[in-house]
């Protein structure tokens, strides 16, 4: 067995994480930066960071995914990086000529103390940034938070830029989807669509890292959202931010800057946080909800009657990002499942909290931890103790599944080995049917392969 | 957009345009280009992570543990203790007051919990910046713990990925010389620079088994510290990845007095050449004999499965982009084998030697370049109308893209490629990707028409 180190007793660690539910925060910041149209994110820091980042999302996506580096040296790490990052900009815009430049920080740009305000600054003073071409920026150190953060920390840098307060106000929706997949936010959008409410979304990676089969190499795919979009979100009735962690950050950034009103909801998977999602956005624009939503719902909730028998009671173990993992937590809960165990890598105040509220008073003996040595070696420890029917996280999840002989459920970043995540949404109505047909998809080939085969079944 | 990067024009070459053969390599990548490499820690984590019984922790913020955990497939026959990740984690307190604390309580706890055989500590950037002396917590340990625990000097921007070899082979260096030799035959030696993606090392020790010659230690494919510390007693150092190894094998030389020769794996030629360049070495008539008995046999099963596979292949075009160029040859000379031309080769970290050779193998017309860029490559791809490319994780998709087969000879490859066996497996994924007919429904073949496929 692969993870045969592990043992069932838990021991305390304060120094060591073993088997990270997280990583850290520039690869988050360049996911959202990818959510900008003709942007090209840029890593301040060594080569290597730039492209582990590169690979990953390639390795999740499947798609070609571009990012500059300052490509530090040793040189750099003594004088900063200053010349690094105004060379940079120069080639990045006479080469391959984006519209915006998003630069994050790394570990090491951050703890030499490079200033990116001032460097950022010095580039526009000195012409080396186009008429009408941009370079934005946000602080990424990976010693703080998790990649969760960086998603965050540039979303925010998206509002600090560009919203502009004096752009006309409007009836438009600001909408901060947090970190999901492309084919949350296609989701997100086509519901408001239907919704017949005027939203503009940043970061929009949908037509970015879900880019269709064109015969060309598009070095800057169609989605994104554009710079003049961004701008006139200052002037939108009020913003939504989905989940906490994700996109509290940004929801205040606008109201500070530009006067938005805004509201941070937990993520909208399941039916009772996209109930509370839809009902928000229907009461801000004053619209009814159209049938068609009202059914898509309704068939939600009849997949649910028609199976529930199949979940009652099962025990479930989650890992990955904690606003994913809340209402992942409420939409188990809702379908009379049992979340035992729930971990996230990411520090998030509050965590423990929300679980609790959105298991609404079950499953008193979950056991939930966030931050420090809250990884997977943790929650293997906790299995072994006791196991649980169905496991859910990412990728690196299938270790343990194989290793304890659960069925795994692949939900969260990264996913390295199956395809899906990019072009199915697990938000709204229809992402939570995809959702409980998966768990269901597993929870059952289990029966199927376990049952004696008097009582194999046909009809299930 | 610009065709390529001004500051790059004399990193890109094409065979029989130009006058003088001058190609820029062994630079620093311009900063701000989209480039595909990566950096020291990245270079020694891959060459240490398949030793298989050791504990490896990289001392660092999360990140650089998260990214390397698990990515390389390199199989291990026992332990495998190196699939997990182990990371200091380190926090904003950390980096204020320094890491070295953490980072002793977290080898004392790991080697308590797994009694490792040795223990790799990779320094990342920021150790080197907060000035962590990882050195002396190595030292301390070991003392402590009664196993080697070594400092791998790899912070990320000391250089490029050459030089975490480089790291990393300094590293090994301190453990070889430390165990017992006097059960090892004069027919010895160390397989150097092979990783045991997808089971090669099993593959390549079978060969040398049947030859009669012993093997010692595996660097570092399959490896264990055991072995590794009695390699000094081998009597040759059979030296494949040369931009990883050849350090190693120098420093050997240097010290122990043992000579090392250069082999490649890949490909017919090249891997019966490595065996009889190593039974020649030997000057063993009978060993010569069992190579070329044994080599026969290979090549007698595997060349009609090859034929099969060259008759549809003959004429189609090849791209080649690999980090290291010493696998470029090989690559080469396998495709030319499968009847195929390769138009673009080139590599991350080649010198000049390296591309000399690849100019002297390669046809009139051919691009070679060096630290090439995916704005580049998908032009050349384009102008050179490949059928199949040939590199890692980050090219993949971008063949794919525009329409173009793909085959992984990076840490993804799912197959074993090295040996007689792997260029049947290599022919047959080049083949499976190539004539895959997904292609025939791309813009590439047959424009952005909606007309029912027929």
């Amino acid at each position: 067995m692969l993870l045969r180190h592990t043992t069932d007793e838990v021991l305390e660690r304060n120094a060591l994480t073993v088997n990270p539910a997280k990583t850290c925060q520039p690869i988050g910041a360049m996911y959202a930066a990818l959510g900008i149209h003709n942007c090209l994110p840029h890593s301040h820091g060594s080569q290597g960071c730039c492209s582990y980042h590169r690979s990953t999302l390639t390795r999740h996506y499947k798609e070609p995914v571009m990012a500059a580096t300052s490509s530090f040296t040793e040189g750099a790490s003594v004088f900063g990086g200053q010349a690094n990052l105004l060379q940079a900009i120069t080639t990045i815009f006479g080469v391959y000529t984006p519209d915006v430049i998003a630069v994050h920080t790394t570990c090491l740009s951050e703890t030499i103390g490079d200033d990116l305000v001032q460097i950022i600054n010095k580039a526009v003073a000195e012409g080396k940034v186009p008429e009408g071409k941009h370079v934005i920026h946000c602080n990424t150190p990976s010693y703080q938070g998790s990649h969760v953060t960086g998603f965050s920390n540039m979303t925010k840098a998206m509002v600090t830029y560009f919203a502009d307060p004096a752009a006309e106000k409007t009836n438009q929706v600001t909408l901060f989807p947090g970190w999901v997949e492309p084919s949350d936010m296609r989701e997100l959008k086509s519901l408001a669509k239907e919704l017949g409410i005027d939203v503009v979304m940043y970061p929009d990676t949908s037509d970015v890292l879900d880019a269709p089969q064109t015969g060309k190499h598009e070095f800057y795919p169609k989605g994104g959202t554009t710079v003049e979009q961004i701008k006139a979100s200052g002037g939108s009735i009020a913003s939504i931010g989905l989940g906490p962690s994700g996109s509290a950050a940004a929801v205040e950034e606008l109201r500070k800057k530009c006067g938005v009103a805004g509201e941070v909801m937990e993520l909208p998977i399941g039916l009772q946080a996209t109930d509370k999602f839809i009902d928000r956005l229907r009461t801000i624009a004053g619209v009814s909800v159209p049938d068609s939503i009202t059914d898509e719902r309704g068939r939600l909730l009849d997949m649910i009657s028609d199976m529930h028998q199949y979940v009652h009671g099962k025990r479930v173990a989650l890992f990955g990002d904690p606003d994913q993992l809340v209402s992942l937590t409420e939409f188990l809960n809702l379908l009379d499942m049992k979340p035992v165990y729930i971990v996230t890598g990411t520090p998030t105040p509050q965590f423990e909290n929300r679980i609790r509220a959105a298991l609404g008073g079950n499953v008193p003996e979950a056991k939930i931890r966030a931050g420090a040595q809250a990884d997977m070696y943790l929650i293997h420890q906790w299995l072994k103790q006791e196991t649980v029917d169905v496991l859910i996280g990412n990728t690196y999840g299938k270790y343990i599944a194989r290793d304890e002989n659960i069925p795994f459920v692949r939900h969260g970043f990264p996913i390295l080995d199956r395809v899906g995540h990019s072009y199915f949404p697990t938000v709204g109505y229809k992402g939570g049917m995809r959702l409980l047909e998966k768990i269901l998809g597993v929870l059952m080939d289990r029966q199927d392969r376990d049952a004696p085969e008097e009582s194999f079944e046909l009809v299930m | 957009m610009a065709d390529i990067l001004r500051e790059r024009e004399r990193q890109v070459y094409r065979k029989g345009q130009q006058q003088a053969f001058q190609l820029d390599c062994e630079k620093q990548s311009v900063a701000g280009s989209v480039s595909q490499r990566a950096c020291v820690f990245c270079g020694s984590r891959v060459v240490l992570y398949p030793i298989a019984d050791a504990l490896h922790i990289v001392h660092g913020p999360i990140g650089c543990a998260s990214y390397t955990w698990d990515i390389r497939g390199a199989l291990s026959s026992g332990p495998e203790l190196h699939r997990l990740s182990f990371s200091t984690d380190l926090q904003e307190m950390n980096v204020i007051q320094g890491g070295e604390k953490k980072l002793y309580a977290a080898l004392c706890e790991l080697i308590d919990a797994h009694s490792p055989k040795a223990a790799f500590v990779y320094a990342t950037c920021i150790v080197g910046v907060i000035g962590d002396d990882v050195e002396a917590v190595c030292k301390r340990v070991s003392l402590e713990k009664g196993i080697p625990v070594l400092a791998v000097h790899s912070e990320g921007f000391k250089g490029t990925k050459k030089d975490g070899y480089r790291a990393a082979c300094d590293a090994l260096l301190q453990i070889v010389g430390t165990g017992p030799v006097d059960d090892i035959s004069p027919l010895s030696i160390n397989i150097l620079g092979d990783f045991n993606l997808a089971g090669e090392t099993w593959t390549i020790r079978d060969y040398y088994a049947r030859m009669g010659v012993q093997v010692v230690s595996c660097i570092t494919g399959d490896g264990r510290i055991d072995d590794i510390r009695r390699a000094h007693g081998a009597a040759l150092n059979v030296v494949q990845c040369s931009g990883s190894m050849t350090y190693l094998a120098k420093s050997m030389r240097e010290k122990y007095g043992i000579p090392f020769i250069r082999v490649s794996y890949f490909g017919v030629e090249d891997m019966s050449k490595s065996l009889y360049d190593v039974a020649k070495h030997f000057k063993d008539k009978e060993m010569l004999a069992r190579t070329q008995g044994m080599v026969r046999e290979e090549l007698q099963r595997i060349m009609p499965l090859i034929a099969d596979y060259r008759r549809v292949l003959e004429g189609k075009r090849a791209a080649i982009y690999v980090g290291g160029a010493f696998k470029a040859f090989s690559l080469v000379s396998a495709l030319r084998l499968l009847g195929m031309k390769t138009v673009m080769v080139g590599s991350q970290t080649g010198n000049r030697d390296d591309y000399e050779q690849l100019r002297e193998l390669c046809d009139e017309g051919t691009i070679i370049a060096d630290d090439s860029n995916p704005l580049e490559l998908s032009s050349f791809l384009e102008e050179k109308d490949v059928d199949v490319f040939i590199g890692g994780v980050k090219e993949r998709p971008i063949a794919y893209k525009l329409g173009i087969g793909f085959c992984d000879h990076n840490h993804e490859r799912k197959e074993a490629l090295a040996g007689f066996e792997g260029m049947v497996n290599f022919a047959r994924e080049v083949h499976s990707s190539v004539m895959s007919p997904v292609w025939q429904l791309t813009p590439r073949k047959r424009g952005n028409s909606l007309e029912v496929v027929k």
